[in-house]
């Protein structure tokens, strides 16, 4: 049971729950999907980014928990930050996610690593994933043409 | 199954079939494996094996061919094989068996060959919503390359087949009717001797997906009058890699080679190649050897046990299933087809359907999660995926109570 509890943290819940910065995004912005055609993950994150900052990051979209509370824990960690800084960001957390189950959490990730129990699932990595995925396929579009990403 | 309602069935004796499964010996997580996963491919038992080891320690050898001693016993093998398929299926002739790759490869087989020969612009394919996308795709694809249009039909919120749909659906340039015996997805049992009188009754033909029904459905290709039928043997406790395509004489007779090569031929020059008769004429190349024998096996394994006795069995598990299921607050079964077999399809409020296979498996209980390869199906009821549990020959209640237990920690979790 207590891979399951390590997995399914309170904060994960939670975030499952009330997903933060859940809802579109009115007015100028850049977006992209994502789909994990395994198990019918869709995510669509909107962003806007003013000179080099993020200045707003949502998301909609159905999915299973790990998919659901990983989306939500990135907007609140990734907003307001420099795109670089982001960028940055999304290599550790990627990092930290596909690292074997005993391996250190790195420092300063927060509340991001309430996910890293997701290491002990190899399964549901890409669930975990999908929304980093898909926040970088968003930063790459135009905001005339959204993106697609999909996790096969 | 209506019949075996009126009689008394004997009971499958379900302690006595587990033991041919070494693999269900095998604990997960610390726990009693309860594989609930045979839709997706059942285990394999020790006679299917043996006979695939003994295949390859006695009597390797490639088929059709060479004069030698080893050469004769891995034919007579490959071709009682197919015997032992056409005999489980009644067809009336072993020649109307061809081997495949699985379920799909037969479909694509048919596609195909109506493809090139049969469809042009203005024609038509019937399909059901019930499809497996192996059932879907092969058609979409001889569509585009003939200029056929796919027509489908629809299913009610049970989950049944809306007949007179079909009976509308089938028209002058209708082609083929391509239909599953059963949905993967939701366990729906199709009519088939409506759907085929339909079809017959406009002369259209009839292309049965029986992947899903082969395990627990009798099937008898002569009393249903289908004109093609596909099945895996991966699905009915047999190896994977390796299936049949049944078809009548003349309509296979009809069909074009499907893939070129040896095996397939009569004669080759390079003026002009005159290709063998069937079923070899679609049997190009060395074949899975050993998995037609493992096929024959699981025939074998499957026709010696009391089919009423195992669709009884089956029958009172997914009513039990249902049973427990419905008890589970939050809980949702999708699809309660009239008729239904050996599949409990679920969703519930409280957790998504892939946690729910997270939580599960690590009691030990394997079941399937996603869209099955059935987008549609999912669609149409306006879901992204299900949870489903899927019965075979060794699932017994206790494997029901184990789903129904590790779906109350489910409830621990996320309540």
């Amino acid at each position: 049971m207590s891979e399951l509890q390590d997995l399914y943290q309170e904060v994960i819940l939670d975030h499952n729950r009330t997903p933060r910065n859940f809802g579109s995004l009115e007015g100028p912005h850049r977006e992209a999907d994502g789909h994990n055609p395994l198990c019918g993950d869709r995510l669509r994150v909107f962003l806007r980014v003013t000179g080099d900052q993020i200045e707003a990051l949502r998301f909609v979209g159905s999915g299973c928990a790990i998919s659901k509370a990983s989306a939500s824990l990135m907007t609140d960690a990734l907003k307001g930050r420099s795109t670089a800084e982001a960028l940055r960001l999304v290599e550790t957390f990627t990092a930290m996610i596909t690292s074997a189950p005993d391996t250190p959490v790195p420092d300063g990730i927060g509340k991001l690593a309430a996910l890293a129990g997701v290491r002990e699932f190899p399964v549901r990595v890409k669930c975990a994933t999908l929304a980093w995925h898909t926040f970088k396929a968003a930063l790459d579009a135009s905001s005339e043409a959204a993106g697609e990403v999909t996790t096969e | 199954m209506a019949d075996t309602e009126l009689h008394p069935t004997p009971s499958l004796d379900v302690e006595g079939l587990r033991a041919d499964f070494p693999i269900l010996a095998r604990p997960v997580h610390g726990k009693r494996l309860v594989y609930l996963d045979n839709a997706a491919t059942t285990q394999k038992p020790v006679q299917v094996l043996e006979a695939i080891d003994r295949y390859y320690r006695e009597s390797n050898a490639n088929i059709h061919r060479s004069a030698h001693w080893l050469a004769e016993q891995a034919t007579r093998l490959y071709e009682d094989a197919r015997i032992d398929v056409a005999r489980f299926l009644n067809a009336r002739e072993a020649a109307e068996i061809v081997f495949t790759r699985g379920c799909t490869e037969s479909i694509n087989l048919v596609a195909h060959g109506f493809a090139s020969e049969r469809l042009g612009p203005g024609d038509e394919i019937v399909v059901s919503w019930l499809e497996h996308h192996s059932n879907i795709v092969p058609w979409q694809l001889a569509c585009q390359r003939s200029g056929a249009t796919l027509r489908v039909v629809p299913i009610d919120d049970r989950g049944d087949i809306v007949l007179e749909e079909l009976a509308a659906a089938i028209g002058e340039r209708t082609r083929l009717v391509a239909i599953s015996a059963m949905s993967n997805a939701l366990g729906t049992i199709t009519p088939l001797d409506e759907v085929i009188r339909l079809a017959h009754a406009r002369d259209v033909p009839v292309l049965v997906d029986a992947a899903q029904a082969a395990p627990h459905l009798p099937l008898d290709v002569q009393a249903l009058d289908c004109d093609f039928l596909a099945f895996s043997a991966h699905k009915m406790y047999g190896p994977t890699g390796i299936g049949a395509l049944y078809a009548k004489r003349s309509l296979l007779e009809a069909l074009p080679p499907y893939q070129g090569g040896g095996e397939m031929i009569a004669s080759v020059t390079f003026e002009r190649t005159t290709y063998a008769e069937i079923p070899h004429r679609f049997e190009a190349g060395t074949p899975n050897i050993a998995g037609v024998v493992g096929f024959g096996a699981a025939v074998r394994y499957l026709s010696a046990i009391d089919r009423d006795a195992l669709a009884a069995h089956e029958d009172a598990l997914v009513a039990y299933a249902t049973e427990r299921l419905d008890a589970i607050p939050g809980l949702r079964i999708v699809g309660r087809a009239r008729r239904k077999a050996a599949v409990v399809s679920f969703v519930s409020e409280l957790a998504h359907p892939h946690d729910i296979g997270t939580i599960l498996d690590r009691d030990g209980v394997a079941i399937r999660t996603g869209h099955h390869c059935a987008q549609p199906i999912m669609d149409r009821y306006g879901i992204p995926a299900t949870a489903r549990a899927s019965f075979g020959l060794y699932n017994g209640r206790d494997d029901v109570d184990a789903l129904a237990d590790g779906l109350a920690g489910v409830a621990r979790i996320f309540g």
